[in-house]
């Protein structure tokens, strides 16, 4: 089984649940952190890092001594990406989505593609656990690249658990599109609540079964329950503030290992959304 | 040669998200005088549920393409399926809506011209006033991208309305991350505010964004929201700030004052004036306006 996790709003807690979720049910776990832009799983993992490569996305390279500069590249891109100038043919990797159109429509095959560096790709273990994640390059604009990269580690055969970023537009669908449950998680705030909706209309677009996990629980106010109740969206688990979770987050410490009988709800947790899932 | 232009604009961002970019910004809506607010995280809107904006003017948002095949004039031949990269075309001919990128691939090479390349509207953008001034705000469709472009065109937007209003102040909330709408917010600003927290992850995600503000070279300068709830890290953090040149713009203690505030639609300034949440977003807004 996939398990994903999401939240609309950032900094609700995804990366705590999907580390300790992980944690928890190491060894026969695999952790894939999708949130290339900021990535901080493995501050909380530690992993042994086994495997580096660059990821590249793949870009246009133009002959000029085999281009008649007909401009058929140009009128196929969508993402002006590719311009005849004069009697030359610019290209702008920063725009290029990797179609293949200019390659596909040249009628001299006068363009190649080369591959432009975005990021880097790591695996590694932590006491059988598996983990995976990418960090993008800073300036990147595009990261869905390189968290579909991340993405394809995962198996379904597999218990796989998944931290996506926060929103819910392109990077996240890439991160939760295929998985079999997806964790949301929010805090009980106005904010909260209203990202937590947006987060909903993606699951149901993408027709996955999901529940809500409350950060923090103890502050704010009982919209967000009232919220689940009306819509039949189960509630998995609460987390109240305490200073000594926070101040353990702060150092990146798991709460399963610092704060007694967390495993144990972690694990009932995983039971919950088997049981919601349908499969384990 | 054209002087510089007379609308100073502050963008707030944190790399990681959750540090209380939204509150810190909607406090200094309380503050500033003579400003455009700007909502540029358009994803996950959150700005207008303090300032509850009355909205004036909304236009729809169209950028991009997908690709939609006529069943009636498909022949099944295939080249579709073969030349998408995307993998947005199903075995029985429909194209998934998710899935297409709009490259318009495979309706250059349909042979039977049987696939429609509609312009599509992603997102919807506003115009409001509000109690503390005028504010451009944005909705991006649930599960749409180009969200980069509509963040510039609601930049835009403010800036027309600041030119037109005679106002000389934009201060706009960015989005958390650090790619596509977090570039395209920050772009061309005069500064931006890094908030983060005394976690190892916000400082991870903080080194980040000061990297990125660096590449567009944008001054950044940083303030430490719940400075409290880790004082070693907190001063971790700003001796890394010291160290990369960044002017530190203070520290704002943890304070239930903001969830009270927020469940109240109001901003921490309009909720208690003196508590000390209050008090410190005030100093760190004297300090930004002096140096802008």
């Amino acid at each position: 089984m996939i398990i994903s996790i999401a939240s609309g709003k950032g900094g609700t807690g995804k990366t705590t649940i999907a580390t300790n979720l992980a944690v928890a049910l190491a060894p026969e776990v695999k952790l894939l952190d999708c949130d290339v832009e900021e990535p901080n799983g493995h501050i909380f993992i530690q992993p042994r890092i086994t495997h580096t490569e660059e990821v590249g996305l793949k870009v246009p390279q133009v002959d000029l001594s085999k281009c008649t500069l007909c401009g058929r590249c140009q009128e196929i891109c969508q993402f002006k990406a590719i311009v005849v100038v004069g009697k030359s043919v610019l290209t702008f990797p920063e725009l290029c989505h990797s179609c293949g159109g200019c390659i596909e429509v040249c009628p001299e095959d006068a363009v190649t593609e080369v591959d432009r560096a975005m990021g880097v790709f790591e695996r590694g273990t932590r006491d059988g656990l598996q983990f995976a994640y990418g960090h993008l390059y800073v300036g990147q604009v595009m990261a869905v690249p390189l968290i579909e990269r991340v993405r394809a580690e995962g198996e379904s055969d597999t218990r796989t658990i998944i931290d996506a970023p926060p929103g819910t537009s392109c990077p996240v669908i890439s991160s939760v599109k295929g998985t079999d449950f997806v964790i949301l998680v929010t805090e009980p705030t106005p904010f909260g609540l209203n990202d937590l909706k947006l987060a909903v209309g993606m699951v149901k677009i993408l027709n996955i079964p999901h529940g809500i996990v409350i950060n923090r629980s103890d502050l704010g106010d009982d919209k967000v329950k009232e919220y689940a109740h009306q819509e039949g969206i189960p509630i998995l688990m609460e987390i109240p503030f305490s200073r000594q979770i926070a101040e353990a987050y702060s150092r990146g410490k798991l709460l399963v290992e610092e704060v007694p009988d967390w495993k144990e709800k972690f694990m009932q947790l995983y039971e919950r959304i088997v049981d919601y899932a349908g499969k384990s | 040669m054209q002087e510089k232009a007379e609308v100073k604009e502050l963008i707030v961002i944190s790399g990681k998200g959750g540090t209380g970019k939204t509150s810190v910004l909607g406090a200094f809506a309380s503050l500033a005088e003579n400003k455009v607010l700007c909502d540029a995280d358009v994803d996950a809107a959150d700005l207008y549920l303090i300032l509850e904006p009355d909205i004036k003017e909304r236009q729809d948002f169209q950028e991009g393409h997908k690709a939609v095949i006529d069943k009636d004039k498909c022949t099944e031949c295939g080249i579709c399926r073969e030349l998408c990269r995307f993998h947005a075309i199903s075995p029985e001919y429909e194209v998934d809506p998710i899935d297409c990128e709009g490259c318009g691939v495979c309706v250059y090479f349909c042979p039977a011209d049987a696939i429609e390349f509609p312009l599509k509207t992603c997102g919807e953008l506003f115009i409001s006033d509000t109690r503390c001034g005028p504010m451009v705000h944005a909705r991006l469709g649930i599960a749409e991208d180009n969200s980069g472009k509509l963040v510039t065109l609601t930049r835009q937007k403010a800036r027309e309305q600041a030119k037109n209003k005679g106002l000389n102040l934009i201060l706009t909330d960015g989005p958390p991350g650090l790619a596509c709408p977090v570039i395209a917010s920050i772009t061309g600003a005069d500064g931006v505010l890094i908030v983060t927290e005394p976690t190892l992850s916000g400082h991870h995600d903080m080194d980040r964004v000061v990297e990125l503000a660096r590449h567009f070279e944008i001054p950044a300068s940083v303030c430490i929201n719940k400075y409290d709830l880790n004082r070693n890290m907190t001063e971790t953090i700003e001796a890394y700030a010291r160290d990369e040149g960044l002017p530190i713009a203070g520290r704002i203690p943890f304070d239930p004052s903001f969830t009270a505030a927020m469940v109240q639609k109001q901003t921490i300034v309009e909720y208690d004036t003196s508590c000390s949440a209050a008090q410190a977003v005030r100093g760190i807004w004297e300090k930004l306006d002096s140096s802008l």
